[in-house]
């Protein structure tokens, strides 16, 4: 069975120093949910007040109805999946998949076929006798998993589970870890730093600074619509330039670098009036051309062959760098210290008050609004 | 499951919180309240607060100068065993010597033998009628310089005490990593100079330790003085004697003594925890140092330097051990062999043996469970009262075992709670003495375990307190069981404080041993220290067996 988990005004403590401060969340039932952020910004401090690991100063934490604040963490029914993956070095891959079934007091012979389904289900079955000092890294992951999961929790729990693999496994691991999601069904909150793996395995993810929520969205949604600079640089590259937004004949422009101006329109109608901002537009909204004199005047740095990419770096007039990614051309490589000028897909591009709190452009969707008072 | 209530928040009760009550209940009752009562002993008589015992004190040279002999020898010791340890521990773990396993176990057994047993060999060597003293005097007309005094008890420490310093600084050249003395090489740093400038720095915090230990076991050691000192007086000696003359329960000139005691080895860890701080670092080694073969006589140096060290160290065993089955007439040593040593000593204290295993055994369990529980209490539960627990259970460290022994006494002598005289007194003890090492090992084990294992358990449905004995005691088990078995060794060696407490009923090998050496009785004191060693190299034996590591820390 899984749960819909509800998290209304969370405090955590340490001391007289505020971690989190009145942090609401709601994770739908099923969902796969992400905490994602720098290093300190709270969300493990977080998933750890829901396992039931560190005190709760503040706030209610429901699964379903059920407020679970003073519940003994061995009783929320949660599957945890650690950093480190907490194999108990001391039992064998069997014994440790089956080790909270046996907790449970089951009968023995149901011990030993869920224990089996979800070796099978991991793929670790061959290694049900070994030792955990003999598997492998992503060997380990799978124990980890199969284990948490074997209970049949309510809620799965993982920190930054894939973050001490190598990078091919991490791609592969994290893709597994999608699978069984989706095939088991359970409502999961995944704790990572790393934007690329959360954006590969969400339903949806909240962007986490200084223990509060930024923004909580689809990956498309933050990608495409973040709601602050700070989600913007933080899910993809990009590039951040500042600029002026001018209101003619109700019509708004942006005003970038070499007095190069560009309409748009989509910015919200609240915010149609002339005022400093800040445009974080992606590497692949800017479009290069070297003949047409038209759009933002740039000299090219260096470039930077991918294969289906390439990455030029480039700076402005005022001495600004940028970067910027093209689909690879059959014809050469534009050489260094050649003049171009940039055009802007302005549908796309992103658009901030000055000081980047607010995005000004429409179709903003950020499921924590309803909690902002 | 249902919602709790909310008043419930302010306290919960839990497992941990009711074990940190009881053990600072423990503490309360066999530590701070014996310590409260050797001070109050020292400072009220009859009602009135005088300091007139600590003006007996400082008012006679005759006790001033203990102090003084103490610190000069104990300084001088420290520092040969350092300019005899460091050396060879580098030897040691830098190239490769001849039978560096067996130097390593004899390096082992000599740190282990009570201290009085290497005073009273040496006098059986180089005493006034010893062995070589005597063959020398044969051979060609020379006198050594007597034994007895300054020099007997600095020989008798240093050998004694070197293979701390070995052990601990053979543990930090483990922890170096090769690349660092290859990067010193690299940069025109080799050899002698990269002893001093590189390897001798990176093991200077382990340096100071080593240091420390050896310093207040110099200092606090009173067996070898009282054999070896004759009138060089030492501090630790005028404890004891300061106890004993006194009559009946007024023990108050021993008291304040004690306290000038504590107040000085105090002085000296607090020193030390100053200087120390100066020093940390960590270091991990990925690509430990290879012990490298030397050639020619480079390579002959170095392994007669190991073995010659370790040889004139062991020799007073080995010998105490051969007059064990020498034929005795009272108290001389007579031509031929036999076993009547071992005779008597099984029909004249029998109950020796039994005792050093009841009473060490019993001692050892209850050190095992607390030091295990504490442990667990300071790096899991790091609260305030655990930090009260972890700095009291520091306290026994710097606390010379006599004068644990005499706070024993001036506490439990009288009602509510009699204790004097029993075996119990003599577990509490040891316990006492033991404990603070025992608690530093498990929590060095218990520091390599991560939290999240015991947490998963916990998440997977376990109690904490079956996460605890399931999960965490099981992966400590290696550690806490060569950690137990080293602590058996200390503990059937012990002296100082038994010393104090023992009576018929309740002595042990160790003391049989120094009963019969101040008696005169040689032939049964060898008989009892060569089952004593037996025992120790059989624990040894099973050390090494059952640790992995066999890493040896005290």
């Amino acid at each position: 069975m899984s749960v819909n988990i509800k998290i209304i005004d969370a405090v955590k403590k340490y001391g007289d120093n505020t971690i989190i401060s009145d942090l609401s969340l709601d994770v739908k039932e099923g969902e796969f949910f992400t905490l994602l952020g720098p290093s300190g910004c709270g969300k493990t401090t977080l998933l750890r007040m829901i396992a039931g690991f560190n005190s709760i100063e503040g706030g209610d934490f429901y699964f379903n109805q059920t407020r679970i604040n003073d519940m003994d963490p061995s009783k929320r029914n949660i599957g945890m999946v650690f950093q480190n993956y907490a194999i108990f070095p001391n039992m064998t891959v069997e014994k440790n998949v089956a080790f909270g079934l046996k907790n449970r007091k089951l009968p023995k012979d149901e011990i030993d076929k869920q224990t089996d389904k979800f070796l099978k289900l991991m793929q670790i079955d061959q290694y049900r006798d070994r030792m955990p000092d003999r598997l492998s890294g992503g060997q380990q992951q799978r124990v980890a998993l199969a284990r948490a999961l074997a209970i049949t929790p309510d809620v799965l729990l993982m920190d930054e589970p894939l973050s001490n693999l190598d990078a091919k496994l991490r791609v592969e691991m994290r893709t597994v870890i999608k699978q069984i999601q989706n095939t088991v069904g359970i409502t999961t909150i995944y704790v990572t730093h790393d934007q690329e793996e959360a954006m590969a395995v969400s339903d949806r993810i909240a962007v986490m600074k200084d223990g509060d929520i930024q923004h909580i969205g689809t990956p498309k949604a933050l990608y495409q619509r973040p709601a602050n600079l700070f989600v913007a640089t933080f899910i993809g590259r990009t590039n951040v330039i500042d600029g002026q937004l001018k209101i003619k004949d109700n019509k708004a422009y942006l005003v970038l670098p070499g007095d190069y101006e560009v309409e748009v329109d989509t910015i919200k109608k609240e915010e149609m009036h002339d005022q400093k901002v800040v445009a974080s537009i992606r590497p692949e909204e800017l479009i290069v051309s070297e003949h047409n004199k038209e759009g933002i005047k740039a000299t090219i740095d260096d470039s930077v062959f991918l294969g289906l990419n390439t990455h030029y770096f480039v700076h402005f007039e005022d001495g600004e760098k940028a970067e910027i990614i093209q689909e690879s051309k059959i014809d050469s490589i534009i050489p260094k210290g050649t003049q171009i000028y940039l055009g802007i897909k302005t549908e796309k591009i992103n658009i901030f008050s000055e000081d980047g709190s607010r995005n000004l452009v429409s179709g903003v969707v950020n499921d924590n609004d309803v909690y902002v008072k | 499951m249902t919602t709790m209530k909310a008043e419930k928040k302010t306290f919960k009760w839990d497992v941990w919180k009711v074990i940190s009550l009881s053990v600072l209940a423990i503490y309360a009752l066999f530590l701070i309240y014996p310590l409260i009562k050797l001070l109050l002993q020292a400072v009220i008589v009859d009602g009135q607060f005088t300091l007139e015992y600590f003006q007996q004190f400082f008012s006679k040279n005759y006790y001033i100068t203990t102090i003084f002999n103490s610190f000069s020898v104990s300084i001088c010791a420290t520092l040969v065993t350092l300019v005899i340890g460091i050396p060879l521990a580098y030897f040691y773990q830098m190239f490769e010597i001849k039978g560096k396993t067996l130097l390593q176990i004899i390096i082992i057994l000599c740190s282990m033998s009570a201290p009085f047993i290497g005073a009273y060999s040496w006098i059986l060597l180089l005493g006034r009628n010893g062995l070589i003293t005597a063959g020398i005097k044969d051979l060609f007309g020379i006198r050594l310089p007597s034994i007895y005094g300054f020099n007997g008890i600095l020989l008798v420490l240093s050998l004694q005490l070197f293979p701390l310093v070995f052990l601990y600084v053979s543990g930090a050249l483990k922890n170096i990593d090769n690349s660092l003395l290859e990067a010193a090489e690299n940069m025109g740093c080799s050899g002698v100079k990269r002893f001093f400038k590189v390897v001798i720095p990176l093991c200077m915090p382990t340096i100071l330790a080593a240091t420390l230990l050896v310093f207040m076991r110099a200092f606090a050691d009173f067996g070898t003085p009282l054999l070896i000192g004759e009138g060089y007086k030492t501090f630790p000696v005028i404890i004891y004697n300061a106890y004993f003359s006194e009559a009946g329960t007024n023990h108050s000139f021993g008291a304040a003594v004690s306290v000038i005691a504590i107040l000085i080895t105090a002085v000296i860890f607090l020193g030390q925890r100053f200087i120390n701080s100066k020093f940390q670092f960590t270091m991990n080694a990925l690509h430990p140092i290879e012990r490298k073969q030397l050639h020619g006589w480079k390579n002959i140096v170095v392994n007669l330097y190991c073995w010659i060290v370790v040889m004139i160290s062991f020799a007073p065993q080995i010998y105490v051990m051969y007059t064990s089955f020498q034929k005795t007439s009272g108290k001389l040593f007579m031509p031929g062999y036999s076993l009547d040593s071992y005779k008597t000593a099984f029909e004249n204290m029998g109950r020796a043996i039994p005792n050093t295993f009841l009473i060490g055994g019993a001692a050892l369990i209850i050190v095992i469970i607390l030091a295990v529980l504490i442990a667990y209490l300071a790096v899991r539960r790091n609260n305030f009262l655990n930090k009260i627990i972890d700095t009291l259970s520091m306290v026994p460290y710097i606390i010379p075992g006599s004068v644990v022994g005499i706070a024993l006494v001036i506490a439990f002598n009288k009602r509510p709670l009699v204790l004097t005289g029993t075996a119990a007194i003599m577990v509490i003890a040891l316990v006492i003495r033991r404990i603070p090492y025992t608690i530093r090992s498990s929590v060095a084990v218990l520091q390599q375990i991560p939290m999240s294992v015991e947490e998963a358990a916990i998440s997977l449905g376990s109690s904490k307190l079956s996460a605890f004995f399931k999960i965490t005691v099981p992966m400590m088990a290696n550690g806490i069981l060569s950690g137990a078995i080293l602590s058996w060794i200390t503990i059937i060696t012990e002296l100082s404080t038994a010393i104090i407490l023992y009576n018929l009923n309740t002595i042990t090998l160790t003391l049989a041993i120094y009963v019969n050496v101040s008696r005169g009785s040689y032939g049964i004191a060898a008989a009892y220290a060569t089952i004593l060693t037996c025992t120790t190299i059989i624990s040894l034996l099973l050390f090494m067996k059952v640790s992995k590591s066999k890493e040896i820390t005290f």
